[in-house]
């Protein structure tokens, strides 16, 4: 069951668009508060309103700066959860067949009910996508909400996972990556979409959108503030300026 | 990399525990009569065991723990799982033979000594397997913890050798020396691969990990919480990069100068083998300071998220 399928039917996962989010973290609330009630074991936290909180969560976001070589940093929030890869080394390493991959859908998951908490599938994932819950001693990750999913019960626009229906700046898409026509692989063709880590070899399916170009602004490059800015001030500040450099 | 004292205690004592089967299937003398064979017996089987038994108190769920004989076509866990029962299961019925029939045998005691050194391989492709950790993803990585196995085996079997020629007992006490020798070459080359290999040299960096190299150099600004959580505390440990260096000088100094140095008073002067216990014990003191910082030392993936 560990064996990865050859191929999947459907190929589900999500398109983050790096260039949208706003770091509000709605996802990352969401997600916990969909999947603590929804499939497999809660998501515990340990000491919640204590001096040292933890917990595990399905979904983060980091904040990184990003300084290109002629023009001012600039943040980029970025959310990462499971990319639910093609070729999942966390799927392979699994002892007792608690973690595998959907031939269905491509959807990565873990039957709680099989998995020891050895947490090495957990070590095989570049990306941190796995956290073991305190409480259940369980692996977590993302289930791309296949309670939301296929769910009839719910009303048609909430059959997408929690991360995606929340987001207010509408950052987060999913879809299927199998059918070209579809809206993700669309996004990822017009925008660019790339892989995170690619070295490793683990292709996949989640794709990120990059941030679009900033609009040059005369003036505010980094070069520009090394730069003496008053040299070329001109009409009254330029006067300011050169009488109080006057008065010594 | 979490160095958890469970698995460190796992992987020193059963590699020891199945060394030490090796070198008796492959027929290594022992004291005779039934007394003695159970109390080798115990020895072995019991250091093996007692480490597979310690690997299960990390488990979140060790009730669980057959479950993973099951997926050994795909997982190297399973496999060491099932290659450690198989050969302690084949190691009874050869102590069953030496108890009553007072007699070792090679056809049975060949094919366990293999396994055992199998089993060794298949613990160590646990940990070499992993691309995330650059550090251990080498074939370097199986052969040490099979230096390892069969130099503790030999020095533990050689202590339990009743040989009475003095000899005999140099070339013996010899012999442990050139294995001690091969083990520890074998890490220092695996130091030095390791002191070369990095997350960045295997061409990983926050760049690739954010995919916003293109744009420029990518720095964490914010962490996504402001306390520990699973993966910090599990994959990104720092505290033994920091002393590395003195870590490694305790354990050469006692788990090889030590052991090496008693080997060769035997070797030089023909004394009694029985003074390969206490380099026996030496070695595993040293081997377990050297698989902490196995662990403690390796960098994964994942701390690239998180800036350090």
């Amino acid at each position: 069951m560990t064996s990865l399928p050859t191929s999947t039917e459907r190929s589900l996962g999500l398109v983050i668009d790096l260039d949208t989010c706003v770091g509000c973290h709605a996802c990352v609330v969401n997600c916990k508060e969909w999947n603590t009630g929804g499939y497999g074991a809660p998501l515990a936290d340990l000491d919640p309103y204590g001096d040292e909180p933890v917990g595990s969560w399905l979904n983060r976001i980091h904040t990184f700066e990003v300084t290109p070589e002629d023009a001012p940093a600039s943040i980029v929030h970025f959310p990462k959860s499971c990319l639910h890869c093609s070729d999942a080394p966390c799927v392979t390493v699994c002892p007792t067949g608690a973690s595998y991959k959907r031939s269905e859908d491509g959807i990565v998951l873990v039957d709680e009910s099989m998995c020891i908490g050895c947490g090495l599938c957990a070590w095989a994932c570049p990306y941190g996508a796995r956290e073991m819950d305190p409480v259940e001693n369980v692996m977590k990750k993302c289930t791309l909400c296949v309670d939301r999913i296929y769910n009839d019960n719910l009303p048609e626009e909430d059959r997408t996972p929690a991360c995606v229906r929340t987001c207010p700046a509408g950052a987060r898409h999913f879809g299927d990556f199998s059918d070209p026509e579809s809206n993700v692989s669309k996004l990822v063709a017009d925008r660019g979409g790339f892989d995170l880590m690619p070295e490793m070899g683990t292709a996949p399916v989640n794709k990120y959108l990059p941030p679009r170009p900033k609009t040059a602004t005369e003036g505010c490059g980094a070069s520009a503030a090394t730069q003496d800015e008053t040299a070329n001030a001109t009409g009254f500040l330029g006067w300011l300026d050169r009488a109080l450099e006057r008065l010594g | 990399m979490h160095p958890a004292i469970s698995v460190i205690f796992f992987t020193v004592t059963s590699g020891a525990g199945f060394g030490l089967i090796a070198m008796l299937g492959i027929g290594m003398p022992t004291p005779q009569g039934p007394l003695a064979a159970f109390l080798i017996s115990l020895l072995a089987g019991g250091l093996a065991v007692a480490g597979l038994i310690s690997s299960t108190f990390h488990l979140g769920h060790p009730e669980r723990a057959w479950r993973a004989f099951s997926q050994w076509r795909s997982s190297w866990l399973s496999r060491e799982g099932v290659l450690a029962v198989a050969t302690l299961c084949l190691f009874g019925v050869y102590v069953l033979f030496w108890l009553f029939a007072g007699d070792r045998p090679l056809w049975l005691g060949v094919p366990i000594a293999i396994l055992a050194i199998v089993t060794v391989i298949a613990t160590a492709m646990i940990y070499a397997q992993l691309r995330t950790v650059p550090h251990w993803n080498s074939i370097l990585t199986p052969l040490v913890y099979v230096g390892f196995a069969i130099a503790s085996g030999y020095v533990a079997a050689s202590a339990l050798n009743p040989e009475t020629n003095s000899s005999d007992r140099a070339t013996i006490a010899g012999i442990a020396c050139l294995m001690l020798i091969v083990a520890w070459a074998l890490k220092l080359s695996w130091w030095h691969r390791a002191g070369r290999t990095s997350l960045e040299a295997a061409g990983s960096t926050p760049e690739t990990a954010t995919g916003l190299g293109a744009i420029g150099r990518v720095r964490l600004l914010e962490s996504p919480h402001s306390g520990e959580n699973y993966l910090t505390r599990e994959m990104v440990h720092v505290i033994g990069r920091k002393h590395a260096a003195k870590l490694r000088a305790i354990a050469l100094t006692t788990g090889f100068a030590a052991p090496l140095l008693i080997s060769l008073a035997v070797a030089i002067s023909g004394g009694p083998l029985a003074l390969l216990a206490v380099a026996f014990v030496c070695l595993i003191a040293g081997l377990f300071v050297e698989r902490w910082l196995f662990f403690a030392e390796a960098r994964h993936a994942v701390s690239l998220y998180y800036g350090r």
